[in-house]
């Protein structure tokens, strides 16, 4: 029987250690809604989404009740739109015009984001994927709930250097676009390397075409809980750190299963897995950045940083894989400079550089995460930055990302202001030396030799 | 067969120790048939913490008004009082 200790420490991981579920997602194949027709073609989608979804704000309304468990976020990933929008679509008009009508669709079904416009051009962009990146300026600036992704490479295609170069002017244009709100369409913009087609985080999310018809993926997370956990282990041996980890990886982990269980039989969507990261808030003590020091690192980016965040995101995945049976999407601990307090005040007080933040990517689930950098940064040169984590991602055979926001009439010193979950960010330095003779060279990167299994 | 404990929840209170916290909750749970099953107190952190594991089965109201009125007694008396269905205790705290 349940004793009066585990009931306190539950309810004080929600009440004092920010524990909730930060996701549940939708994932919703529109390959039924394909038609030659742009206007057939929105409006069924939109009423597939609304369909599909409509239960989903009351359903996470009465689980929250039920448990009390915080869960912040409903959202919704789709089809690529690339695929979706394909046969319809003739001008960049076309496409940001079902942007639009996710963005209404996700409105009405009171979800706050929509991932998934989206387009998988790892080893080469069709003529319609290019039009498809080509919109996103005009689909991110147009619309506030939608989020964009490009998968550019992957351990098995390479990486394609021209979808690369492409993203570099799509990000500056997206960036420019939004230029009054400090360039925040850039904060929905992400480009992938080994991208997973069951991630419910945003803004990378989007429904594989490997998937059932819709599916539950909950985002658990979680960071206050792990940093409480570890204070209490200070000076202990390694062996008692990662204990201490993986335990409360797995109570963590825990609930977002129940959640997910829950969601998955009151909407009468399959469940399909669990992504266990270590998501940060810009709330106090909900900081990845707070884990590593409590790790014992004196800020985020010091000597010891990456072997620490090795550590944490190998006994997570350890501890989580235990709780859960069908684990997936990015599951690791995220490390975005904006959303985390600690990472905020690392960057400002010069601990943290993008190049310490590459390294840690090395070892992390994600990559370059809500980085600002300054405005007049060079295209090439943010293609430049995607290259290295592109190839970071490809030849360690993991997701690797990469969301940078140039933000314009912004330079070093400065800060970028968004405000809720998205936070602030101090506009870090670029390497200020070029890489255009690299990026200008056609074609794409060969996969690497370890990719050949078969 | 229904899984008996489907209907069970979990009542904690927390919060500065007074007189009748447990009468009050105890005479609320009673006038709606619902079934204590287990209690304990104890203060943990400095605050006065009780728990009660009750069976809902056949009470006369549903789990969300009796969590609402709940938390109601808990305002009047100055303590927190949750009641949570008991599968998330289980998960967290058992393989």
């Amino acid at each position: 029987m349940i004793g009066i200790g585990e009931v306190y420490e539950t309810n004080r991981m929600v009440r004092e250690e920010n524990l909730d579920v930060r996701t549940i997602t939708i994932g919703i194949s529109l390959l039924d809604c394909i038609s030659p027709d742009l206007s057939q073609l929105c409006d069924n989608i939109y009423q597939k989404i609304t369909r599909v979804a409509k239960d989903l704000s009351k359903t996470a309304q009465e689980i929250e009740r039920d448990y009390s468990i915080p869960i912040v976020h409903r959202r919704l990933s789709v089809t690529p739109i690339a695929l979706v929008g394909g046969s319809a679509c003739r001008s960049t008009a076309d496409f940001a015009r079902i942007a639009k009508t996710l963005d209404e669709a996700a409105m009405a079904v009171g979800v706050n984001f929509v991932g998934g416009y989206s387009a998988l051009v790892e080893k080469g962009m069709t003529e319609k994927d290019e039009l498809l990146i080509r919109s996103i300026p005009e689909a991110l600036a147009a619309t506030e709930r939608v989020c964009s992704s490009v998968a550019v490479g992957s351990t098995r295609a390479g990486i394609n250097m021209d979808a690369v170069r492409l993203m570099g002017s799509v990000i500056k244009e997206t960036a420019e676009r939004t230029k009054e709100q400090d360039s925040i369409g850039a904060a929905k913009l992400v480009v992938f390397c080994n991208a997973p087609d069951d991630n419910p985080f945003m803004a990378g999310a989007f429904h594989g075409v490997t998937e059932a018809e819709a599916i539950i993926n909950v985002g658990v997370s979680g960071p206050g809980v792990m940093r409480r956990a570890l204070e209490e282990t200070r000076g202990e041996s390694f062996e008692v750190l990662c204990e201490t980890i993986k335990k409360t990886a797995f109570k963590i982990t825990r609930v977002g299963q129940l959640v997910a269980k829950k969601a998955s039989e009151k909407l009468g969507i399959p469940f399909g897995i669990i992504d266990l990261s270590l998501a940060p808030t810009p709330a106090i003590g909900d900081s990845v950045a707070g884990v590593l020091e409590a790790i014992g690192v004196e800020k985020a980016g010091a000597p010891g940083t990456t072997a620490a965040l090795a550590l944490l995101n190998d006994q997570v995945k350890k501890g989580g894989i235990m709780a859960s049976s069908y684990v997936g999407g990015l599951s690791g601990a995220f490390i975005p400079v904006s959303e985390d307090q600690g990472m905020i005040e690392a960057a400002e007080a010069g601990a943290l550089t993008i190049e310490k933040l590459e390294a840690m990517t090395c070892v992390c689930s994600v990559g370059l995460d809500m980085i600002a950098i300054p405005g007049d940064t060079t295209s090439s040169t943010i293609s430049g930055i995607i290259a290295d984590e592109m190839a970071i991602g490809m030849v360690n055979q993991k997701t690797t990302a990469a969301r940078l926001i140039p933000v314009i009439g912004k330079g070093v010193g400065e800060r970028a202001e968004y405000g809720g979950l998205l936070g602030y960010a101090p506009i870090m330095p670029v390497n200020g030396f070029g890489c255009e003779a690299l990026i200008a060279r056609q074609g794409r990167i060969p996969a690497p030799v370890h990719s050949f299994k078969n | 067969m229904k899984n008996k404990k489907q209907n069970r929840a979990i009542i904690s209170v927390l919060g500065k120790d007074t007189v009748g916290i447990i009468a009050k909750v105890c005479t609320y749970l009673a006038g709606c048939h619902v079934n204590v099953l287990d209690i304990s107190q104890t203060i943990v952190d400095e605050y006065f913490t009780m728990m009660m594991i009750v069976d809902l089965e056949s009470s006369m109201k549903d789990f969300d008004l009796v969590q609402k009125e709940l938390s109601q007694i808990g305002e009047e008396i100055g303590v927190e009082v949750k009641c949570q269905r008991e599968e998330i205790f289980e998960m967290m705290h058992r393989i």
